[in-house]
């Protein structure tokens, strides 16, 4: 049943900055820029072989900027691309931009007609719905047959979008980006008789739904999950900590205000103007911002403001180096945008892809470290290996520098590992920063970005042993 | 022409014009034929979601206001059913030629084809039941933005006024218009017009090393005047006092403890433990314990619990859900014995719980889904007073942050502003602290209710987006819960 196949999104730009170009001569905005965007969805779930709930989506979004006759600058956000959606959207705006924020008024990014970088992103031809449901129920199926204890996928998804976004300015920049992207997770139930249910997962990104890695998101699943069925509760105290690279990269993503230009002006940082050139880390730890990296998948080739998306060192040899930037952040602390921007009133500032690992040249902290290692943790508690965290939005004080998080994980004693039933993990990221012994194995590629395992020195945590 | 599809039909037709507002009757003319061709072409049952929506959203930092977000929009959502199965399509095109595109394709993922001429199996929409007849001046009386910027400002004036260490102060203001209209082949015919508003304070409080964030979030719903009632004073002096007392607060001590949850937000902890597990999707997904024990102990019998959309001004009320129904009160727990589930139109199909009014859904762009309305524990007999004195050491939780449940039933909400229990008295102040535990054990644990039930208004994210609701409880015992800490 081939009627379902997805659609194909797309903007034509030069028709939008006409349009948007005679309704603000006709208002008198001389000043503008657009951020606007469509795409098309289609995605899938099952539930034990049968079609669960089988979604499409067409969307498109808008964000019209302008500057008023005495310079500020408001905003309005619309899904209406009609003539007369436009227009209102353009009145609006000019409304707000009575109520424009004298303190810090935003400019066109001085680098939005600069060159984009070239990204390999093959564009592929979406697959039918049913397709997408074969594939799916298929890679259920296959989960389910891993082990007798695994019941259900209740967490699962293929997805596949289609999408085109552009930023326009009244000067003349124009930026288009098409991109397809698909994606598929899978986390499983397992519930042996007499103990609790345990639940783990796996996530594939591809460009392309024929391209996702099916076979390995399901082997990943079924090992993370079959690895937590043998459970046991662990002693509160002082652990050395092992961090798989998703959550070390999730933690980095949850404290990212420390790099963050925005939440440095805002007073919300723990960071200062003045903490560039500060050793914030173990002098063996480097830490870059990669939008550009080949393995971030559907990864933007400009920000919200037309700037070119950049590689970006911040921490080397653990010291700070650079802070992420909009157009205003940039010219605020005399530097040039860095493309990490978003579009509005106060435009946002945020990381693109995490890049972690040993600084060239700095022997990367201790060596050898290997957490099945007889003897690894040098003490009889044993290591805490940290391989997912949980409920970051509500653990984590950012501005305030601690977090108590939940976690799955394992208690290595002796190489062997257990699960462990239920536990937090909680710190200050200043005082975790300081306390890398050194990374394990190679760095690993996941959707947020690459990293290798994260050896950590005494952390709290909490069982209920 | 903005949208250019190589293939197919697009959201967003060339220059067509803005939705008409969805009290217009030309909408039966557009969405008869929809239903009648779904029904023709052997769907179940066929359900269109219409949406316009207005919002503005404020920001005041210190003395200035830095931001000022309005956005307007309009979306269909269109969902067909054939026995358990379903389709769901949404799109920003709301031309009869986008709803119709869309019904296609919804009908295409269930294997059903669009005949040329309608057939039988639908007779048509009765009478429209207009639950929005009364609200078309709501957003009109809104505050404008003059008044509502004024406001905020004499929010963070307040903060500077009372609070002491303060490096940032913040005022926010969200107001939310959404007009909806619900047609569906059973004869689902009805039109709303919600309108929520909330307001918030946050403050960081620095003093060298000590630092303290801290914030509050007020939020009624189908009340244009809210903003103009909020009382500033109040909110300025109850946020800086807890960031005062937080401000050089220790990390609070790791382990198992009794622990007494305040009124109001403390109620969270029945939404993350329980309240989700009560819901149809979990019963679908195989991930609530509770599944086959209506009619069991599932808790302490001091406790009763209820889910209801009707209370006056409360952020999770509605006049009608997101499939068209009328909200109920829903008792869930009673006596400790559980009742009932949380149900919607798929959760009635699939799991045979009848309809409660929860179908719930963020926006045109999500599948309605059993969500929770105004969610709380019912009062009890004693005073908090009783409560805090029962406990020998343990736990005072007077402020919750968020929380979540996993797909195992374990949960966990963070602790913002927290109290050493000593000898049934409360000592120092605590921060850092994380309660997790399993709702199946800690629900028979809730051993004391106090007789202070009160609501406090949040924002729940599940299956269908973020979504108003109110969380509730009276001062609570948890006889011991894990405290995360150092």
């Amino acid at each position: 049943m081939e009627s379902t196949e997805s659609l194909t999104a797309s903007l034509d730009a030069e028709v939008l900055r006409q349009r948007l170009a005679s309704l603000a001569q006709a208002e008198g905005v001389r000043r503008w820029d657009l951020g606007a965007s469509c795409s098309s969805d289609t995605s899938v779930q099952v539930d034990r072989g049968e079609a669960k709930q089988m979604k499409g989506a067409q969307r498109s979004a808008i964000t019209l900027r302008v500057w008023n006759d005495d310079g500020l600058v408001g905003i309005t956000s619309t899904s209406d691309l009609s003539d007369a959606g436009l227009a209102r959207a353009l009145a609006g705006a000019r409304d707000a931009s009575a109520y424009g924020n004298v303190d810090e008024i935003p400019d066109f990014s001085p680098l939005a007609t600069a060159p984009l970088p070239e990204l390999e992103q093959p564009l592929s031809t979406p697959l039918s719905i049913l397709t997408l449901l074969d594939t799916l129920r298929d890679a259920e199926r296959d989960l389910l047959g891993r082990h007798p204890a695994i019941g259900t996928v209740p967490y699962n998804g293929l997805a596949q979008r289609s999408s085109d976004r552009l930023y326009i300015n009244s000067d003349g920049a124009c930026r288009q980006q098409r991109l397809s992207t698909a994606s598929l997770y899978l986390y499983a139930r397992a519930e042996e008789a007499g103990r609790k249910p345990r639940s783990s997962g796996a996530v594939r990104l591809a460009y392309g739904a024929a391209d996702l890695d099916v076979a390995g998101c399901v082997q990943e699943a079924a090992e993370r999950t079959i690895a937590h069925l043998d459970y046991a509760p662990i002693a509160t105290g002082r652990y050395t900590c092992v961090f798989s690279p998703e959550a070390f990269l999730d933690l980095i993503g949850a404290f990212s205000s420390l790099f963050n230009a925005r939440a440095v002006l805002d007073g919300v940082s723990l960071s200062r103007r003045e903490s560039l050139g500060e050793q914030l880390a173990v002098p063996f730890l480097s830490l870059h911002d990669n939008g550009l990296h080949p393995a971030n998948v559907g990864a933007a080739a400009f920000d919200g403001e037309g700037t070119p998306t950049c590689r970006l060192s911040l921490l080397e040899g653990g010291v700070l180096r650079h802070f992420l930037h909009s157009e205003a952040t940039a010219r605020a602390f005399g530097v040039s945008p860095t493309g990490h921007a978003g579009l509005g009133a106060k435009v946002s500032v945020g990381p693109d892809w995490f890049e972690i690992g040993p600084t060239p040249g700095s022997g990367g902290g201790a060596p050898g470290l290997d957490r099945f290692a007889a003897g690894a943790s040098g003490d009889d508690r044993g290591l805490v290996v940290i391989d997912s965290l949980s409920a970051l939005h509500a653990g984590v004080k950012a501005s305030q520098g601690s977090f108590s998080l939940p976690f799955d994980g394992w208690l290595v004693q002796d190489g062997v590992p257990r699960s462990i039933e239920a536990a937090t993990v909680a710190g200050d990221i200043r005082t975790l920063l300081k306390a890398i012994l050194g990374f394990e194995g190679p760095a690993k590629v996941t959707p947020d970005g690459l990293c290798p395992h994260v050896w950590v020195e005494g952390l709290s945590i909490t069982g209920d042993a | 022409m903005v949208v250019s599809p190589p293939t197919g039909t697009l959201a967003t037709t060339e220059r067509s014009a803005s939705p008409a507002a969805l009290g217009d009757p030309a909408w039966r003319s557009v969405l008869e034929p929809l239903l009648a061709g779904g029904r023709s072409a052997g769907a179940d049952l066929v359900e269109v979601f219409l949406e316009r929506s207005d919002h503005l959203g404020l920001l005041a930092e210190q003395d200035s206001i830095t931001s000022v977000s309005p956005a307007f929009g309009a979306g269909a959502g269109l969902r067909v059913f054939l026995g358990d199965r379903d389709g769901f399509v949404s799109t920003n095109d709301l031309s009869a030629v986008g709803l119709r595109a869309a019904l296609e394709q919804a009908l295409g993922m269930l294997g059903l084809v669009l005949p040329v001429q309608a057939g039988g199996g639908f007779d048509g929409l009765p009478e429209l039941r207009d639950f929005a007849a009364t609200k078309e001046g709501w957003l009109q009386a809104c505050p404008s933005l003059a008044e509502a910027t004024s406001r905020l400002l004499e929010g963070t004036d307040r903060l500077q006024a009372h609070g002491q260490h303060l490096q940032v102060r913040r005022g926010s203001y969200a107001r939310d218009w959404q007009e909806v209209l619900v047609a569906a082949s059973d004869g689902t015919f009805a039109r709303d017009v919600r309108l929520h508003q909330s307001v918030g304070l946050n403050v960081l409080a620095a003093d060298g090393d000590h630092r303290a964030s801290l914030g509050r979030r007020y939020g009624t719903s189908d009340s244009p005047d809210d903003l103009r009632r909020w009382d500033a004073e109040a909110a300025a002096v109850d946020v800086c006092s807890s960031a005062g007392t937080m401000l050089y607060a220790d990390y609070v001590e790791a382990g198992q403890f009794p622990v007494v949850l305040a009124n109001r937000f403390g109620g969270v902890i029945f939404h993350e433990a329980c309240g989700h597990l009560l819901e149809t999707t979990q019963v679908e997904r195989a991930t609530t314990p509770f599944a086959e024990m209506v009619g069991q102990p599932i808790a302490h019998p001091s406790l009763t619990a209820i889910d209801e959309g009707l209370t006056a001004a409360a952020f999770g009320s509605m006049s009608m859900d997101d499939e068209g129904m009328e909200p109920q009160r829903t008792v869930l727990i009673e006596n400790g014995i559980l009742q009932r589930f949380l149900s919607d139109r798929a959760g009635e199909r699939r799991t045979g719980h009848p309809r409660t009014g929860s179908g719930r859904r963020q926006s045109h762009a999500f599948a309605a889904a059993s969500r929770m309305r105004n969610t709380f524990i019912a009062a009890g007999p004693h005073t908090p007073e009783e409560l805090i004195a029962s406990v020998d050491r343990g736990l005072y939780c007077k402020s919750m942050g968020g929380g979540s449940v996993g797909p195992t039933g374990q949960f966990n909400f963070a602790v913002e502003e927290g109290y050493l229990i000593e000898n049934g008295t409360l000592t120092k102040p605590v921060k850092g602290a994380t309660l997790i535990g399993d709702a199946k054990e800690v629900m028979p644990r809730i051993s004391m209710c106090a007789n202070d039930l009160e609501l406090a208004a949040g924002f729940c994210g599940s299956v269908s987006g973020s979504i108003f609701v109110t969380v509730g409880q009276p001062h609570i015992k948890v006889d011991t819960i894990t405290v995360g800490g150092r």
